[in-house]
């Protein structure tokens, strides 16, 4: 009896205590590493003292995979890419179509604002905004390499042994275009892509010998360039800018066919449990004297109007070294990737690591 | 009465042990194995049958890096084992008493580190730009800078030196079980040193090898960091091709038949060493 007495007390105070932490909201953040700098989570939680943010980094992939495991639940925002919302929401359904209502929709840039709602509409609801944007290119030591402009310079064997590139989608693609075709004009048609991607793995092949490793992260990244191991890579242009900041000869050189665009996304979970607190964040971060702060971390452009003014003066530096008016206006902004592409990449992906010569 | 209450106590004690079993061992084996018989035929459509197995079958890649995954794990067993066994022995039989526990302590300080700091330790020292390069330039030895990164010997070094502990620890309990008088009756008996240790010490120690060889085998078999961080352009390890079908490609169905390919194979490969080498499990991990 004394027994039953404790362990009752006992439970009515576990209880009592999970009600407690309950009325403090926890806002679960899924973003990529950088997306969410201690400094604004610290002005965030002054401003809302009953909001908690709990932060987990990741990429697009995982992002994909952690939400599909639990079916949208588990995380209240999340900040995939723009193309890749579209397939994950039609075969998976593990996200919640946004109040545009609730979102300061003035804060941001409306030509990105339209881009994205153009690759996130379904069934005439918008499913994310944008956050921050960017593209893929190469960077090149320009002491080293200073004539790389095309993709196909990590082929070239002047610099073999010397270049480096992810073994990811952005490659294939970059590839494809190099090669004179268009990727994402070819989308639809799966045995033309899967003709593309074929040319482009052997190319790819032909071209390990010239490359002295795949890299994985941009730490993996910065360290081959920064101890010139590396003089011309595939990479991020926010790596790139960052890299600049610490040796004025690293330059983000965007591929004479154009550099890849993708814009990060806000969209809410479909089993997200703090839509409010969700919405909060995104009016705090996208408010200008945040993005300032913002993009020092992240390295990449805000999505609002004049996100270049609200760039710290070293990573302005680095985007006028890298980008002309020209280059801007020949981005390719990723398109929409159907259901069963990546799959396709990934067994080309796969070859592609798998041969040896 | 007094028979309820100790069956009930038997039930509690034995509670912990099944849930762990059932809840984190078979229910999850049962729910990758369901998984890897579902073939995707289009959205949130499915069909049940073995053709994700026969996929595996019919593309070389996989097969391909599924033997070279077990072929390089057999040999950083056999590393481990070459090299732990001597530091064993040493611990257990020759090193004084009193430094034994700290031989045994200095083997173990390197698991405090996690396995990503240990692998980037390694980048640090075999880069082009790295420790030792740069030493052997400055000594004068070699005049260029020379990579020893990205290759498949750096994922062997980097194997090896992760799962020799796991060799060494059970060869160490073994072993100090061993009563010296047998090896003196060894001597006595005019036998070599190589005669006693064929005949007397390998025999002892048969337990510890099997139960170390085993663990150090299914450790590197499933270790995914070293080998991404270490390995070079050609250097594919299965558990890399797991994370990718499940990751990159979405590919759940392809991903969990590869799990559970991966789970029968590395058993396979363990049977089949223990039946080769004429060990079986009850005479060896299992002895009392």
């Amino acid at each position: 009896m004394k027994l039953g007495t404790k362990l009752l007390a006992a439970t009515t105070m576990m209880v009592a205590a999970s009600v407690t932490l309950a009325q403090a909201e926890n806002l679960r953040i899924l973003t990529w590493g950088s997306y969410a700098p201690e400094e604004l989570v610290k002005k965030f939680e002054a401003e809302n003292p009953d909001i908690k943010v709990e932060v987990t980094f990741s990429n697009n992939e995982e992002m994909i995979a952690k939400l599909r495991a639990t079916g949208g639940t588990g995380y209240d925002l999340a900040q995939p890419s723009h193309d890749r919302i579209y397939a994950a929401q039609v075969e998976y359904n593990i996200y919640k179509p946004l109040d545009l209502s609730k979102i300061n929709m003035d804060q941001l840039s409306p030509n990105l604002v339209e881009g994205v709602k153009a690759n996130t509409t379904i069934d005439g609801e918008v499913y994310a905004v944008p956050h921050q944007w960017g593209t893929s290119g190469m960077m090149a030591n320009v002491k080293e390499a200073p004539e790389a402009k095309s993709w196909l310079d990590l082929c070239n064997p002047e610099y073999k042994g010397r270049t480096s590139m992810r073994l990811r989608r952005t490659i294939l693609l970059g590839m494809g275009f190099a090669m004179g075709m268009d990727p994402f004009a070819l989308y639809e048609d799966k045995d033309a892509y899967q003709d593309m991607l074929d040319k482009v793995t052997a190319k790819l092949i032909e071209c390990k010998d010239n490359i002295k490793t795949y890299w994985t992260g941009g730490d993996d990244l910065s360290a081959l360039m920064l101890s010139g191991e590396v003089v011309l890579s595939e990479t991020w242009d926010s790596t790139a800018f960052k890299l600049y900041g610490e040796n004025q000869d690293i330059h983000f050189i965007p591929p004479e066919t154009g550099a890849l665009a993708w814009i990060d996304t806000f969209a809410i979970p479909r089993g997200g449990e703090a839509d409010d607190a969700a919405y909060k964040w995104i009016n705090f971060v996208t408010k200008p004297e945040n993005v300032k702060i913002m993009s020092a971390a992240t390295g990449a452009l805000a999505a609002v109007p004049d996100a270049m003014s609200l760039l710290p003066d070293d990573k302005r530096a680095a985007v006028e070294a890298g980008f002309t008016e020209a280059d801007m206006d020949n981005l390719k902004f990723f398109a929409n990737i159907p259901p069963g592409i990546e799959d396709m990449e990934g067994l080309a992906l796969e070859r592609i690591k798998a041969a040896s010569n | 009465m007094n028979r309820d209450a100790g069956r009930l106590s038997l039930i509690l004690l034995f509670a912990p042990f099944a849930l762990w079993i059932g809840l984190l061992i078979v229910l999850p084996q049962i729910g990758i194995g369901y998984v890897s018989l579902r073939e995707k035929v289009g959205i949130n459509e499915y069909e049940y049958g073995f053709s994700n197995y026969m996929a595996f079958f019919g593309e070389p890649i996989y097969r391909n890096t599924l033997l070279r995954t077990a072929w390089m794990s057999i040999l950083v067993t056999a590393l481990a084992l070459v090299m732990g066994f001597p530091v064993a022995y040493y611990i257990a039989k020759m090193a004084r008493r009193q430094s034994r526990a700290a031989l045994f302590l200095m083997c173990l300080i390197p698991l405090w580190v996690s396995d990503l700091v240990r692998a980037y330790g390694w980048i640090v020292l075999l880069r082009e730009t790295g420790v030792i390069s740069t030493t052997l330039v400055d000594l004068g030895i070699i005049s260029q800078p020379v990579e020893m990164l990205y290759n498949d010997i750096t994922v062997i070094i980097g194997l090896v030196y992760t799962v020799i502990l796991f060799m060494i620890v059970p060869l160490v309990s073994t072993l100090q079980g061993m009563d010296d008088a047998l090896l003196e009756a060894g001597y006595n008996l005019g036998g070599s040193r190589w005669t006693v240790f064929r005949r007397i010490i390998v025999p002892y120690a048969m337990p510890g090898i099997v139960s170390g060889c085993i663990i150090t085998f299914m450790l590197a078999a499933g270790s995914y960091l070293t080998p991404i961080l270490l390995g070079g352009k050609n250097s594919s390890w299965f558990t890399e091709q797991i994370y990718n079908q499940f990751i990159t490609r979405y590919n759940w169905e392809y991903g969990a038949t590869f799990g559970v390919l991966l789970l029968v194979f590395t058993s396979f490969v363990v049977w089949a060493g223990l039946k080769l080498t004429g060990q079986s499990l009850a005479t060896t991990v299992a002895k009392d």
